[in-house]
């Protein structure tokens, strides 16, 4: 575990710089986030899809995968790899704050 | 009036299910009905086997009644819809079905149509998948014919039936190219999603490190969009590309088509939220999941269906007889996982343990996550425990529904020891 800096804040990150406690996280703190994970600014289409995770965990305890972002969030597959091209799910979830959405085993 | 249990799905769980029902409840007390859509019963596991001649379709399956114990009866009519507040199937052709408890097991179905470009020009030519019967018959004529080039073997996304299966295949294929001695004009490829052969990581060390040792190119976090069959390429949302000559697609999954025209039963993908740990549903208590079907973090293998049906049947019992379901599943699964050369490896893990090494079902044992002939006759050997232990609906001894933590050996323990008790 290491400590990252946010927002001026110090939060707990795991090794692929996913938030420990996505309680810490606040939307200035995405911001930041999302340029450690490549992406300079986060646009409203980037802005309704993390806030979509983070709706997402909140209710069912772990983030969406691709398929079901691709089905639930409103954004095609083809353009959320547009929006995080390194991956939606894991990208997005990193910088909404939550865990790294649970792969099906 | 007795209760009627409407179990949908007369595969591996459904089958189960009704079988340890039949035999746990009276005449009196319950009357137990199998909705299926047809009366063929495939050994799924098998299905592995016929690309390589090893297995023929038709020595897979058997009629789905003739595994049901007597009074069960099996209904075959496809189901139109379930509808949740008024406790009733909708069956196709009109009929309606009350129900006091439902259990759903209608396993996962294969969408190969809703990947671009799958089910387009060179479906079932060059483009394969040996996750039906009918595909794993056409590639096994596909592959005897193979003489060179790139084989590819691709999955689209998570979850699948048997995650274990296309490294299977690619085990497999290493040994049948070998055999035929044509390995060195075959590339061998294997393409997932993951970001590793398996996601959890000591059961990924030691799988990668057999994929390495039979020449297997793997390529990770690839996400298929397109398959382009003409072309002989499979193109990536991001953009990447991999060249084939014979693609081997294990197509996305989702739960059977009436769970979506059933408001409140299934998830996005169409799996039955249940508990994990009850197997009942969060919002209708009479409403049950097992296998393939239920939305829990397991594996959709045989094996889970199994070890969860002796714990749903005991919450059935409680709720018909107005009790909370006391029963807990673990998670338990156990795989078989083929080699190549007469060797397999096995597998046991649940939610809370990730396979380790050690032995299975004790100290002494069928050694875990290790290659050996023992293994492999265990595979063969589970066959016959299909269709004549699992499905009934007994037990096999020494093994129970919950993992067996002994003989498993547990790294947080200081040096790696297989625990005794």
């Amino acid at each position: 575990m290491t400590t990252a800096t946010y927002a001026g804040h110090d939060v707990e990150v795991d090794g692929e710089g996913f938030l420990e406690d996505p309680s810490e996280w606040t939307r200035e703190m995405a911001t930041e986030i999302a340029r450690d994970a490549g992406i300079e600014t986060l646009s409203a289409e980037h802005w309704k899809v993390v806030d979509f995770m983070r709706a997402q965990y909140a209710e069912k305890g772990t983030g969406p995968t691709v398929r079901v972002l691709g089905k639930t969030s409103g954004v095609s597959i083809k353009e959320l790899y547009e929006l995080f091209p390194k991956g939606p799910a894991k990208t997005a979830a990193r910088i909404a704050g939550i865990p790294k959405p649970r792969g099906c085993i | 009036m007795a209760n009627r249990i409407v179990v949908l799905g007369g595969g591996t769980g459904g089958t189960l299910v009704a079988n340890r029902l039949r035999r746990r409840l009276g005449r009196a007390e319950a009357e137990i009905v199998v909705v299926d859509e047809d009366d063929r019963h495939v050994y799924q596991p098998g299905l592995l086997f016929v690309p390589f001649g090893l297995a023929h379709v038709d020595d897979l399956v058997r009629p789905r009644h003739a595994q049901l114990h007597t009074g069960v009866d099996l209904v075959e009519r496809a189901v139109e819809s379930v509808d949740l507040a008024a406790r009733e199937v909708r069956l196709a052709g009109g009929t309606v079905l009350a129900y006091d408890v439902l259990v759903v097991a209608t396993g996962a179905v294969l969408q190969p149509e809703e990947t671009d470009g799958l089910t387009g020009p060179g479906w079932m030519e060059r483009v394969f998948t040996f996750y039906d019967p009918a595909g794993a018959a056409a590639l096994a004529d596909a592959i005897a014919a193979f003489e060179r080039g790139r084989i590819v073997v691709s999955v689209v996304d998570m979850p699948i039936k048997c995650p274990v299966a296309p490294l299977e295949f690619c085990f497999l294929a290493d040994w049948y190219l070998r055999r035929r001695k044509i390995r060195d004009a075959v590339d061998l490829v294997f393409v997932t999603p993951l970001d590793g052969a398996f996601t959890k990581p000591v059961c990924n060390h030691e799988l990668s490190g057999l994929l390495r040792e039979k020449g297997v190119e793997v390529v990770t976090e690839f996400s298929t969009g397109t398959v382009d069959g003409p072309g002989g390429r499979l193109v990536s949302y991001d953009g990447r590309e991999v060249a084939f000559d014979l693609a081997v697609v294990v197509p996305l999954h989702g739960g059977a088509k009436y769970v979506e025209r059933s408001p409140g039963l299934g998830d996005e993908l169409g799996f039955v939220t249940v508990d994990e740990h009850t197997l009942q549903s969060r919002s209708h208590p009479e409403v049950f999941a097992i296998g393939d079907a239920a939305g829990i973090p397991t594996s959709k293998a045989g094996s889970v269906a199994h070890f969860a049906g002796e714990v749903l049947v005991e919450n059935v019992v409680h709720v018909l007889a107005g009790a909370e379901p006391t029963a807990s599943f673990d998670g338990h699964t156990n795989c078989f996982i083929e080699s190549g050369f007469d060797k397999a490896l096995l597998i046991d893990f649940n939610y809370e343990t990730e396979p380790l090494r050690g032995h299975f079902p004790s100290v002494v044992g069928l050694p875990l996550l290790r290659e050996s002939r023992l293994n492999h006759l265990g595979k063969l050997a589970f066959e016959w425990l299909y269709w004549h232990v699992l499905l009934p609906g007994h037990d096999i001894p020494g093994v129970g529904a919950a993992m067996p933590e002994r003989g498993k050996s547990f790294p947080e323990r200081g040096r790696a020891r297989e625990r005794v008790r």
